[in-house]
Parts: C-alpha cells; structure tokens; sequence
C-alpha cells in the first residue's frame, strides 16, 4: 500500500473538521451563498423538466453502455490514440501514476511543469511527487492556483477555491506574489493571475491536464473549460500529459453531446462552457504549433473495485458535474475540506470508499440525511443515496470472507449490531412491543440526563409518562 | 503481468452487463427543430453575445472593411494572420495600405514563441462552422492557422459563414462525420475566456482571449 493511503484516514478528524465550519459564520455564508447561486443557475438552464428528465435517462443509457463494454473499449482507445501517435500508459496505482508521470517528465529534463484542472492529479497527489524530484507543479486554473498559493486543497470539484473571500485572496495574493499591491478588485485579481501563469506557460516543459470524455472510436481526448488554461497547458508547451480514470470513456463521439449538454447545465449553469477542447493527436509534420508529444495516464486505484458489483458499479457513470454537492444539505454545511478527501460531497462519499478502502473512510457514508437531493439532480442518474445505504452496509456489518469492498466491516462494532437486533427483535414483535413501551412509559425517571451529542444541544429525551394507545384507552 | 494487463483481467473478470445501445440521434430529434439559416443567425448570435462576444453582420465584400474598422477602434496596430489562407491573403492586401502590421504565422511556434506571446495584440482565424444552440464556434485548427492563433493573442477575430452554421453540436458531427476521423486538435469556442473562479464573480480574460469578435458574413443585403 502507498505511504499516503496509510497516513490518510479521512474518517478520524471528520466531526472536528466539521463543527470548526459549523461554527464559523463567514465560511457558512460562503458556502451557501456560492451553492444557492450554482442551484439557481442550474434551474435556468433546464426550463422544461420533461427535457431534462429525459436528457438524464438519455445521459444514464450512455454512461451504462459504455461501462458495460468497458474492457473492450479501453483496448479500443489504446488502439486508436497509439494509431494517432499519442502514447498509453496504464496504471493501478497512485504511486504508479506519478512514477509514469515523473519518469516522462524526467525523460526531458523537466524543471516546470504548467497544471490545467485535474481532479485525478489531486487523487494521486502529483504536486507532492514533483516536488519531491525538484520539478515545480504549478496550478494553472484560477481557483487550483489560488488553493496551491495558500498551501492548501480544493473545497470543490467545480470552485476549488469557494471557500476564500476575494479579501483573503486579496491579501494571498499581495503577500505571495511579487509585486502586487493589495487589491480585493476581481477583475484585476484575474489580471495578476493570467500575468503570472502567461510566462509559466511561455516557458513550462510539460503541460499537464484531465480529461472529461475519451471518445475510442476517434482516439479523442476531450477537455471542458472556461479559463482557457487547458487549452494553454494541452497546447503551449513540447509535451503533454493527460491523466484520467479508466471510467471516462465513450464508444462513440456522439456520445459527447449529450454529456457535455449535462456536464455544463449541471455544472454551473451555462449552456456550455466557453471551450471545449478536442485533442487526437501531436503536432504532424506540417504544423506550426501543439506538443511534440502527447502521452495518456489511465488509472484504476480501486475503480476496478467498483466495477466488479453491479451495483456499486454506478458509482462510475459520474461525469464530475459537483451537483450533487451544490445541492447537498451536509455539503452546504461543511464545505470541501471537512470531508479530508480529494473528492467531498455526495460524490466523494461513494467513490472515495473505493480508493482508500474503508478502513479510511467508514463513517463517511454516515455524513448524510438521506434526503436524496443528490440523487435527484445527479446527471446520469447515479443512485447515490442507494449507494449510500449499501456503503453504510459494507462498513459496519461483520467482516466476512470474500467481500467485495476493500475494508468490509471495517466499522463492525458486536455491542452496536447486538443492539440493533435487540431492536428488531422487539419491534418485530407486539407482545415484546407492549411490554417493552408500558416499562419504557412507567420507568421514564430511568432515562439517563446525558445523552452524549444529543444533550450536548438540546434537552434529553424522555418517554411520555403514558403511552398512545393509554390515553386512547383512558379517552374511551 | 503488466498493470495494463492486470486491469483488463480485473475488469473482464466482472459480471458482463450488456446494457441496449443508448439512441441519441431519436432524443434530439424530439427535442431539436431544424430551423432556417436566418432563424439559425439569430440563435447563434443571441447566445454568444450573451457570453460576451461582439458579433458584426457584414458581407464577403465588406468584412475587411470592418475589421480595419474593428482594429482602428480597439487601436491595435498588429495583427495576427494565416497568410496560407485566402482570407489571411485579403488581410494583408487590404490592411498593409491602412498603417496595420499584419504579422503571418509562418515559422515552428518555437523559433517566435516570446513575441507571440508578449507582442501580438490581435489575430484573425475563419470558422469552420458554428452551433445555434449554444452559440458556438468551431475551429479546425491546421498548419496554416494553427492553434494558439486563437488562443494566445488578447484579441481573437473570428470570420464566420453564416451557411456553415448547424442547429447543435450533434447535428453538425454527425452531418460531417467526425466519428470517422478528428484533425489533431478540434474546438468549439463559446466567447471570450472567463472565470468564477473567486466568490462566483463573473471575470473575462482569464487565461485566453479577452474578446471575441465574429464577423458574421451573410448575403449581401
């Protein structure tokens, strides 16, 4: 296992992580100003709900074809992309991941290298990988550049740096860049930002990036954005990297409009982004510009696992759109970071028990109401709260041979599993029921006065002294 | 066993759950009408204008004329241009008497690459289409306008032929067939480069152009 899972245990610090934000109103208000604005962007976008009902049933039969012909179509993409002269590389892990990345990177003597969006990249921690071999990684989206100068981790698939007010990037960027003066003006926040990253991509040896849709009929990598960087990063420098999970792909391009359509509806409400980008090849012979070459990163870490239940398998139909967390009740509450794992929210929930096995992150699953907002916005029809329930399974029932998840049971406590089925026991039974509500309702003064969280805000339960059915009884 | 080896395994090893081939073309054909090249104009140019960019009705006979216009206004003194294409051609002809540079893009990006990223001001590039629905550009860069001719200059003009413009973005891959095969780098262009990036503020100029300006070419009037 690679040093960074076992250090990475997303489900100790949790609760702590949380109330710090519960309790700061600033943070609060960030967060559910910044959501409430994505939901209502969201809601223009989709004015006919037969259209977006059906868009999403159309979005949900793409994503499952695709999976369910997933083995043959990744053959198919490395054909078509290696024909195309961008080379394939696999890999199971993380740590394999960035020895890939780092061994292209070292093949030309790289000393930067310019970042366009990559959740994947945050998944396998690559900023750490280049650093430790001395090559600079720099973040070139706005709000990834913004997290990386505070030294600190995207709070948002969509809006890493949701969680900062333009003061503190005001007063970031006046401390950290060389010659800024303080300004809390967007614009020209925006304007130091594209001055800065403009002479990164001017010189950067490597330029890294995701990918949103891998078409393999075409051999395309396809990239959506607003900023530009992706185009820069994917374009302006010798060589580029692109690294996704082994889920994204597609059979057939026109596949891609539907998904885009969602992706961006979804996303933040545009009806789509201001680029999309599709890339099928290194510069030829004949142009004038482009990398020299273009390498492709597919990696499992724990993907495959998903893959081998046919239920936990919709966990990969996710297009990374983040409605699920702008739409989130806990999300809204705790922002990004509570959740200590690259991927937060309701998506974070079901994908992250997969990377980091749930000795990591059994509790996780529990950070949610099960109101199913997510699962009712989600693009391609992901049953998350489904999903949920099954991880919350997994988790704490006893561990048994053979399971399916890595960390099955990891969360099993005898005490609490005997005390459930007490439960179900008793309300199985009416005989059981009777006897165990008329000694609950009689013996109320037994109720303890602490009743650990739940006291720690409010006053303790305590039985009604009669029960229904006796009042009823009395009435009569 | 090679890690590319050990996922197919891994993968095939799972229960295989064939799922009926998902049918796009019968969704946008509930959803989508095919409208006129007028109807088509109006769509494009409301969405794009929408995002920002700025949108000129001219015609083969004038567009030059209202570049130079453009230019003049904006006070760009150099342009970027594709001296291989005949519009690029035409640019030069016509701007070279005006007092406007034309710069071609004739040599490897890496034998000018400072000055095309510290000294052009303005490019020009055509379309090879557009999408009504979203208001969207597509460009095919090639060998002779290569890609960061839209991208890195602040200025970005686009000629676009209002008869290339498709009603969605499934419509015109399909109609074009670009399943049977992609140039190296293929984009559509919605406006100028923005971000939200910082408290969900709307800014433009992030990383790419700071404009967009379609000159929309139609039939003379």
């Amino acid at each position: 296992m690679s040093e960074h899972a076992l250090n990475f245990m997303p489900s100790e610090g949790f609760r702590a992580r949380a109330k710090d934000v519960v309790e700061n109103p600033f943070l609060r208000q960030s967060f559910r100003g910044a959501m409430d604005f994505l939901i209502n962007k969201r809601i223009t976008q989709f004015p006919s709900a037969e259209e977006l009902e059906t868009l999403r049933t159309l979005g949900e039969q793409i994503r499952q074809y695709n999976l369910g012909k997933l083995p043959a179509l990744l053959v198919q993409l490395e054909e078509n992309l290696t024909r195309n002269g961008i080379k394939v590389h696999w890999a199971e892990t993380p740590d394999e991941a960035n020895a890939i990345i780092l061994g292209i990177c070292q093949k030309h003597s790289a000393k930067l290298m310019v970042k366009g969006k990559s959740m994947v990249s945050e998944e396998i921690e690559l900023n750490h990988a280049c650093e430790a071999v001395g090559i600079e990684a720099m973040e070139s989206d706005m709000g990834e550049y913004i997290v990386q100068l505070a030294g600190e981790k995207p709070s948002h698939i969509i809006m890493p740096a949701i969680h900062k007010t333009k003061e503190e990037i005001a007063k970031l960027f006046h401390e950290k860049v060389e010659g800024v003066d303080y300004t809390d003006n967007v614009d020209e926040l925006i304007q130091i930002g594209r001055k800065v990253l403009r002479e990164k991509f001017l010189v950067a040896d490597i330029g890294l990036s995701g990918v949103n849709f891998a078409v393999a009929e075409s051999g395309t990598l396809c990239l959506v954005e607003n900023e530009g960087n992706g185009r820069l990063s994917t374009t302006a420098p010798p060589v580029h990297i692109a690294i996704t999970g082994i889920e994204k792909i597609v059979e057939k391009l026109d596949h891609v409009p539907p998904l885009l359509s969602l992706l961006t509806r979804s996303a933040t409400g545009q009806n789509i982004s201001t680029y999309f980008n599709m890339i099928s090849g290194p510069r030829k012979a004949d142009e004038k510009d482009g990398p020299t070459e273009v390498h492709l990163v597919l990696l499992d870490n724990g993907r495959t696992q998903a893959y081998a239940d046919e239920q936990l398998r919709k966990t990969l139909q996710c297009i990374r759109c983040g409605a699920c967390m702008n739409h989130c009740p806990v999300y809204t509450r705790i922002g990004g970071h509570a959740y200590g794992t690259t991927y937060p929210g309701p998506i974070g929930k079901i994908i992250s028990p997969h990377m980091l096995g749930l000795e990591a992150t059994k509790t996780m699953a529990t950070a949610s109401s099960l109101c199913g907002a997510c699962g009712e916005v989600c693009p391609v029809r992901i049953p998350i709260p489904d999903l949920l329930m099954r991880l919350r399974e997994e988790s704490f029932s006893e561990p048994h041979a053979n399971p399916t998840m890595r960390g099955q049971g990891a969360g099993y406590s005898r005490l609490i599993t005997m005390i459930w089925q007490a439960w179900a026991t008793v309300y199985r039974s009416p005989t059981l029921y009777r006897t165990y509500s008329w000694l609950a309702s009689r013996f109320n003064w037994l109720t303890p006065a602490n009743q650990g969280p739940w006291t720690s805000v409010r006053t303790p339960l305590k039985p009604a002294p009669k029960r229904l059915r006796d009042l009823l009884k009395d009435k009569s | 066993m090679s890690a590319r080896d050990r996922i197919l395994a891994k993968l095939n090893a799972a229960p295989v759950l064939p799922k009926a081939a998902p049918d796009v073309a019968a969704w946008y054909a509930a959803h989508r009408s095919a409208e006129s090249t007028a109807e088509k104009v109006a769509r494009f140019r409301g969405c794009i204008e929408f995002a920002h960019a700025e949108v000129y009705a001219v015609t083969q006979a004038s567009w030059p004329q209202k570049l130079w216009e453009v230019l003049a206004a904006k006070q760009l003194e150099k342009l970027l241009v594709a001296p291989g294409t005949a519009h690029g051609q035409r640019a030069i002809t016509v701007l070279s008497e005006s007092g406007i540079h034309c710069r071609a893009y004739e040599q490897s990006i890496e034998d000018w690459k400072e000055e095309m990223f510290h000294d052009i001001p303005a490019s020009l590039t055509a379309a090879r289409g557009a999408i009504a629905e979203t208001g969207t550009l597509v460009l095919w860069p090639d060998s002779h306008e290569p890609r960061l001719m839209s991208l890195v200059p602040p200025v970005h003009i686009v000629l676009l032929d209002a008869k290339t413009i498709y009603n969605t973005f499934y419509e015109v891959m399909t109609a074009e067939n670009w399943g049977g095969g992609l140039p190296t780098n293929a984009l559509l262009v919605s406006g100028p480069s923005k971000t939200a990036d910082i408290q969900v503020t709307l800014a433009y100029g992030a990383h790419g152009p700071k404009e967009l300006i379609v000159l929309l070419v139609g039939d003379e009037a």
